[in-house]
């Protein structure tokens, strides 16, 4: 494996700017690793060597002329497939999108292209972002690098492996209720879902409107901060992105100091159902954060047992109404039915024909939670649940500075092992959902390996809306003083993959 | 279409207490869309004003057009309602075609203005107070080409075409409460209504309000109870009925067919219906219920509209003359009479009066050209005087030409067919084909001497007072000039004549 792949953006960036490596070589080298790996991995729906050598050769010629370049120039990124892009398809992981090019892109995108980050491909994922594991990706599972008989987490599986087998240094997520934390703790890698608003949506296939939001995916803390510092920012064609800016990240993951910071153990978030090695990880890390300097509270939360709830109701009724826009009259795909094709026969054979098990069971779902009769018992009251928990933190940020748990209750699980059990695939965003539900920042960092099955666990710092410059320098301290125990980085100890021709 | 039965009308309202509602759906006159920078504009060759938010492509996003909150702000204040702090819209679900999305983009329980009221005065000189419910924000669908099948309806058709250039045009819905008591008017009075909100929207600027567009449309509800009862009746909801004489005449045929079941003992069917203009009669729409569900939520995609008090009151202090105060002064400055007026008012002719007398016409002459010829011509035609395309400058100069001698009555007549026909304004179309009356003495004198050749005794008949023995005389002047002689100057020239 080429060196250059291993290093972190934060040094690539360097490299790139001194001219000591070019662009092209980069991005050939990560397109190297792909036809290495990928067989196995699946990180990517879609790549196309010749859109990203060109993008690079591009910056190399412009970086040559002396123009002024942005900071993250040249590096290359992978594009998680349920945001639009005009040279690649987008089907965000659904047979009902298969082929389709979108004749705009995302606001992400554009903003990636503007600063020259040449785009390797379209990662996996879950259809629409539904799932925990991309086992329901219609075009095939990803694996996790770590064990490729295992999960990469899901949604986002596609740019958390991406990342983690070294085919990117950086990649773009999305996380409705934890699709890029919960990949991020299973492959040990970094993963941030912003403040609600921090980023723009324009572009993002929409799965629930008032929860997604899309973040940054990568190795470490400050390359995460360099990302979202890239991606963040309003944007007019995103009515809920906030008007202003919420400061430099990686001004905040270079600080690496946490003394006099109130950081919250939150007491719902541990113990039962929660795997002994994530927990023991998990405590020592409590420990590392006081010895820092660190003041250690015990905060309580009680209405986060109604989360899983309330966001199975509010994600299936969101998704079922912007779900509709796949009728076959416009784009993607359309199938004729047996006999008379009526628009109401042809919507819904190509509806049967082109969503999956869990989009199917979701809009289903959600079109009952709205229904008259039930609005009030199931989405009314899940509303109701969603102010609850935005009080519970509320009154926890009122004792702590940021908020902490284990991103997930488990290691990576094997493939197909909950995909027939819906409910205990849902229990692995029991950490996660909160953040969501409430708009706030959540990061998940790696925080070393379970004793049970030495697989990757992860931890996650929470802020309050707005706040996520404390993510990045509490968990860019955490980090470092990791590394200082482990003698080197968390991806460092993943097994080397089997490389095919 | 089967043929209903219709009670007689006053035999109607002598068994049943009319009861209507009207929903009136303005098209605003943004530049660009609701939701999109699309051009707003009617007409355009199908699907080139469209964009990834208007036809819903995966990933696109609204974001409101703010000059079409104002607007609706402004028509919420013209109607004197509150104005709503926290406007939130909804998601109102629904598959249909011409719904890119399959949902609309409205206002369900949090419309931007509520609770005002509309005073309207009837031709009979009744005033109606008509309390409005809500005035919301929504956008409109796509349009619909049904091709193959007798109907143009979906139902039967080979295909559809979808134009999705109107699909996300901004709206304002005004929904009326229940009215009541107008009795044998209510027909009239639901298009004064609509009328007056016409006269608002137009004044506003916010809205181009020609009916015939599609810019104004009305749903009329209409039910029946017999008198003293205090439940409703079952109502109906005729839709999109697009002239002020398709409202009356459609509420009309609606009381008279629902009471002839109701009679009968025949339930009411509450459904849409829709009104066939050249059958003048109404047909079964879609059945409809208080339980259809559109599973409304809010959208979470749009931040609510939340005004200050600052842009209301700048908005309040824009609104132009109330429709019953301008009234009152144009009749006052136009010196009509209460049933001249009232005609004028009736057949929707303020505007053009008003455009008309601005352009130089005394009021009384622009009365006339469009109460009465320019009136019965677009009778003729079937159409609503105000569809035709002529404009005030041309009425008005019109009444110049006249005034000044140069036209007579039947010269002017003819020349606004012309004028109507498209060739130009009357002064032009005057030279062009040579049109103006003959007030040349020499020329007329010969015209009478040759007549007077033939009727040698209607000198004597008018110097013994006998008047009428001059039309004989006229009438073969007139004839012999082909209609182009000015009558009054020969009717003096043949007394004169006479008496010298
Ligand atoms: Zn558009």
């Amino acid at each position: 494996m080429s060196e250059l792949i291993r290093k972190n953006a934060s040094e690539l960036v360097e490299l790139l700017g001194k001219g000591e490596i070019s662009s092209v070589e980069l991005t050939q080298a990560h397109l190297d690793r792909s036809m290495a790996v990928d067989h196995d991995v699946h990180s990517y729906l879609h790549q196309d060597a010749s859109t990203a050598l060109s993008a690079a050769a591009d910056i190399d010629r412009r970086r040559a002329a002396g123009e002024k370049l942005h900071l993250l120039a040249g590096l290359p990124i992978a594009v998680k497939d349920n945001l639009t892009t005009t040279d690649a398809p987008t089907t965000s992981g659904s047979k009902i999108l298969e082929g389709w090019v979108p004749p705009y892109d995302a606001t992400v995108v554009k903003r990636i292209r503007a600063a020259g980050l040449p785009i390797l491909g379209k990662t996996n994922l879950d259809e629409f972002a539904m799932g925990s594991s991309t086992e329901f990706s219609a075009f095939g599972p990803s694996r996790n690098p770590w064990d490729l008989t295992r999960i990469p987490g899901g949604s986002g599986g596609g740019s958390s492996s991406v990342v983690a087998s070294f085919q990117a240094p950086v990649a773009i997520g999305s996380d409705t209720g934890g699709s890029i934390r919960f990949p991020a703790s299973v492959t040990g890698t970094v993963g941030n879902k912003p403040t609600y608003g921090a980023v723009s949506r324009y572009g993002l296939i929409a799965l629930a409107s008032s929860l997604d939001q899309v973040g940054p995916v990568s190795r470490n803390v400050l390359d995460s901060a360099l990302i979202q510092d890239l991606i963040a920012g309003h944007d007019p064609h995103d009515s809920t992105s906030l008007p202003e800016s919420l400061g430099s990240m990686a001004d905040a993951a270079r600080k690496l100091d946490v003394k006099g910071m109130r950081i919250g153990v939150i007491k719902e978030l541990m113990g039962e159902g929660f795997q002994p090695g994530v927990m023991n990880r998990f405590k020592e890390s409590v420990n590392l954060l006081q010895q820092a300097g660190a003041e250690i509270v015990e905060v309580s939360c009680p209405n986060f047992e109604y989360a899983i709830a309330a966001y199975y109701l509010i994600l299936p009724a969101e998704a079922s109404s912007n779900l509709a826009k796949f009728d076959s009259v416009r784009f993607g795909l359309r199938v004729a039915p047996e006999g008379n094709p009526t628009i109401e026969r042809v919507m819904a054979a190509t509806r049967e024909a082109g969503f999956g098990p869990e989009v199917k069971r979701r809009i289903i779902l959600g079109t009952y939670a709205l229904s008259s009769g039930s609005y009030e018992h199931f989405y009314g009251a899940a509303l109701k649940v969603r102010t609850l928990i935005q009080r519970d933190f509320a009154a926890a940020f009122e004792k702590a500075d940021v908020l902490i748990s284990p991103t997930a209750p488990t290691t990576a699980f094997k493939i197909g092992e909950k995909l027939e059990d819906p409910l205990a695939m849902y229990l692995n965003d029991i950490a996660t959902i909160p953040a969501n539900l409430a708009g706030i920042p959540g990061m998940s960092v790696p925080n070393g390996l379970a004793d049970e099955d030495g697989l990757p666990v992860g931890i996650q710092l929470l802020a309050p809306a707005r706040e996520d410059a404390r993510l990045y320098q509490v968990g860019a301290a955490l980090e470092k003083m990791h590394e200082d125990i482990w003698g080197k980085r968390m991806i460092d100890f993943a097994p080397e993959l089997e490389v095919r021709g | 279409m089967a043929k209903d039965e219709l009670m007689n009308y006053e035999k109607a309202l002598e068994m049943f207490e009319v009861v209507i509602g009207l929903e009136v759906h303005v098209e605003l006159n943004t530049k660009t869309k609701m939701f999109c920078g699309c051009r707003n504009e009617f007409g355009d060759e199908p699907n080139t004003n469209v964009c990834p938010i208007c036809i819903a492509l995966p990933g696109a996003l609204p974001a409101v057009n703010r000059t079409a909150v104002e607007s609706s702000i402004s028509i919420g204040l013209a109607l004197d309602c509150e104005i709503a702090s926290n406007g939130r819209f909804a998601r109102k679900n629904y598959f249909y075609p011409d719904l890119a999305k399959n949902f609309q983009t409205s206002q369900y329980d949090e419309p931007i203005a509520f609770e005002g009221a509309l005073t309207v005065e009837l031709p009979s000189g009744s005033v109606h107070n008509i309390q409005i419910e809500r005035a919301h924000m929504e956008e409109d669908a796509g349009k619909l080409t049904h091709i193959g099948g007798s109907t143009g309806r979906i139902q039967g058709a080979e295909y559809s075409l979808v134009d999705y250039n109107r699909a996300g045009v901004p709206l304002v819905e005004i929904v009326t409460k229940p009215v009541y008591g107008a009795g044998a008017e209510a027909p009239e009075l639901a298009a004064a209504y609509v009328r007056s909100i016409r006269e608002i929207v137009k004044g506003l600027g916010v809205s181009d309000a020609k009916m015939e567009r599609g810019n104004v449309r009305c749903d009329a509800n209409v039910s029946l109870r017999p008198h003293g009862q205090e439940k409703l009746g079952t109502r109906t909801e005729t839709k999109n009925v697009n002239s002020l004489r398709s409202i009356e005449r459609a509420v009309r045929y609606e009381i008279q067919r629902q009471a002839a079941l109701l009679a009968k003992g025949t339930a009411i069917i509450q459904e849409t219906r829709h009104w066939h203009e050249d059958k003048g009669a109404t047909s079964a729409g879609r059945p409809k219920s208080d339980a259809d569900d559109y599973r409304y939520f809010p959208e979470p995609d749009l931040v609510p509209v939340q005004p200050s008090k600052e842009l209301i009151e700048s908005l309040r202090a824009k609104l132009p003359e109330k429709p019953a105060d301008r009234r009152k002064r144009v009749q006052a400055e136009w010196g009509f009479a209460d049933l001249e007026f009232r005609d004028v008012v009736n057949a929707d002719l303020l505007d053009q009066i008003e455009e008309t007398v601005r352009a130089g016409a005394k009021p009384q002459a622009a009365r006339k050209w469009w109460t009465g010829e320019l009136a019965r011509i677009a009778n003729s035609q079937d159409k609503d005087v105000t569809e035709l395309e002529i404009s005030g400058a041309h009425v008005a100069e019109l009444t110049q030409l006249v005034d000044a001698g140069k036209l007579n009555d039947r010269l002017a007549r003819e020349v606004l067919t012309y004028v109507l026909g498209g060739e130009g304004s009357p002064s032009e179309i005057v030279s062009a084909r040579g049109l103006e009356v003959v007030s040349d003495d020499g020329a007329l004198i010969a015209a009478i001497d040759a007549a007077l050749a033939k009727q040698p005794d209607v000198l004597d008949a008018i110097r013994e007072g006998r008047m009428q023995a001059a039309g004989a005389v006229i009438g073969a002047v007139m004839q012999a000039m082909k209609g182009s002689a000015d009558a009054g100057r020969v009717r003096e020239l043949l007394i004169e004549k006479a008496n010298a």
